[in-house]
């Protein structure tokens, strides 16, 4: 490995200021390159619990034991995990837990593999069937300002909010070993 | 069956939670549920009527929230099996107050018992150990009972603990299904505020 460290785009800097500054203790995850800067904050940060799932619905159930024992904790997961969690998200309406997701999108844009297409494309239908409030951030600028608003609607009202990053702020995908 | 001599569910159910008076209890759905509620209401359980293979992560969250206490995920071999890879996800951390035990009768009983895996095949404290939880046995003797109790009241490391139970169906004893009225007793019972 030679790897020169590269900053983190100010996007995902700014979402991990959001979860920090929010309180959040606990971010549970099944890594996405959107994801790469909050993981390794998370990992980095001794007053956040790190936890990566082997599937994302072990996710839901565990935010909503950290709620139950006094904690704000926020999944993060790719859009395909999205229909991993789909039984799972009864739990949050079953007892009314509040609920924080960011979810980063494939299958919408500039998408090469077309195995990602059929549950990105359901994603946002999924969720809203399951009962989540669903918002998006497209645009670089607006990411920290929208998540910053769904944490909000989670942590002080109570809702079920998932924050979709649109696949164009990852940006196209190379595949080429070029 | 295999010759392994089998516990009675309510009874074991019963003098560990006794043992075990400050712990922090979710169970899994199903009988599970019903054998921690015949055991006594307790405003520090949580009872799932759903939501299959989340008991186990749910402990997880909630004891990495309140590591001063013991928590006991209390479940069922089917519903742990639907939730296998969590016991990987626990390892990774390694919380030292959480305690899983399974109540192992090889059956899917809700459904008209239809054989599971553990009585197929899958040997679940191997399953646990080799997902990195070392502390992994079978309590059968009133020793290992003991032992279990102590364990969660110690809080020295996760500890995995299967149970092999008698495949039979105690009466009902049906817990709240209210899941807000019982989240919010619980978290009342921590002295937490509502938002």
């Amino acid at each position: 490995m030679n790897q020169t460290p590269v900053p983190a785009p100010a996007w995902q800097q700014a979402i991990f200021k959001v979860l920090k500054e929010g309180g959040v203790r606990q971010i549970a995850y099944v890594p996405d390159a959107g994801h790469s800067h909050v993981i390794r904050s998370a990992i980095a940060d001794p007053d956040i619990e790190d936890v990566v799932l082997t599937t994302e619905e072990e996710g839901v159930a565990l935010v909503s034991g950290a709620w139950l024992g006094g904690q704000r904790a926020v999944l993060l997961m790719q859009s395909s995990g999205v229909g991993n969690c789909v039984n799972m998200f009864s739990l949050l309406k079953a007892a009314d837990f509040p609920f924080f997701t960011l979810v980063t999108m494939r299958g919408e844009y500039a998408e090469f593999n077309p195995w990602q297409g059929p549950m990105g494309k359901a994603t946002q239908g999924v969720l809203e069937l399951m009962g989540i409030h669903v918002l998006r951030a497209s645009h670089p600028d607006e990411v920290a300002e929208i998540v910053s608003a769904g944490f909000d609607a989670a942590f002080e009202a109570g809702e079920r909010v998932a924050v979709l990053l649109s696949q164009s702020l990852i940006g196209r995908k190379t595949w080429g070993r070029k | 069956m295999n010759p392994i001599q089998r516990t009675d569910r309510r009874e074991f159910v019963a003098k560990l939670l006794a043992a075990t008076p400050d712990a922090l209890v979710i169970t899994g759905l199903g009988s599970a549920a019903y054998d921690v509620f015949a055991a006594g209401d307790r405003d520090r359980n949580y009872y799932l009527w759903g939501a299959m293979g989340g008991a186990a992560p749910m402990g997880l969250g909630l004891a990495l929230a309140q590591p001063d206490k013991p928590v006991v995920v209390i479940t069922g071999d089917g519903e742990l099996l639907m939730g296998i890879g969590s016991l990987a996800t626990i390892a990774a951390k390694q919380p030292k107050n959480l305690t899983i035990v399974v109540l192992d009768n090889g059956h899917f009983g809700e459904t008209g018992m239809q054989r599971s895996h553990s009585s197929l095949g899958t040997d679940l404290v191997a399953v646990a150990k080799g997902f990195g939880i070392a502390t992994a046995f079978i309590a059968a003797s009133p020793e290992s009972r003991y032992d279990t109790a102590r364990r969660i009241n110690a809080r020295q490391g996760t500890v995995f603990v299967q149970v092999f139970i008698e495949a039979d169906e105690p009466p009902r004893a049906l817990p709240p299904r209210d899941g807000p009225f019982v989240k919010n007793r619980f978290r009342t019972a921590l002295g937490l505020k509502p938002f």
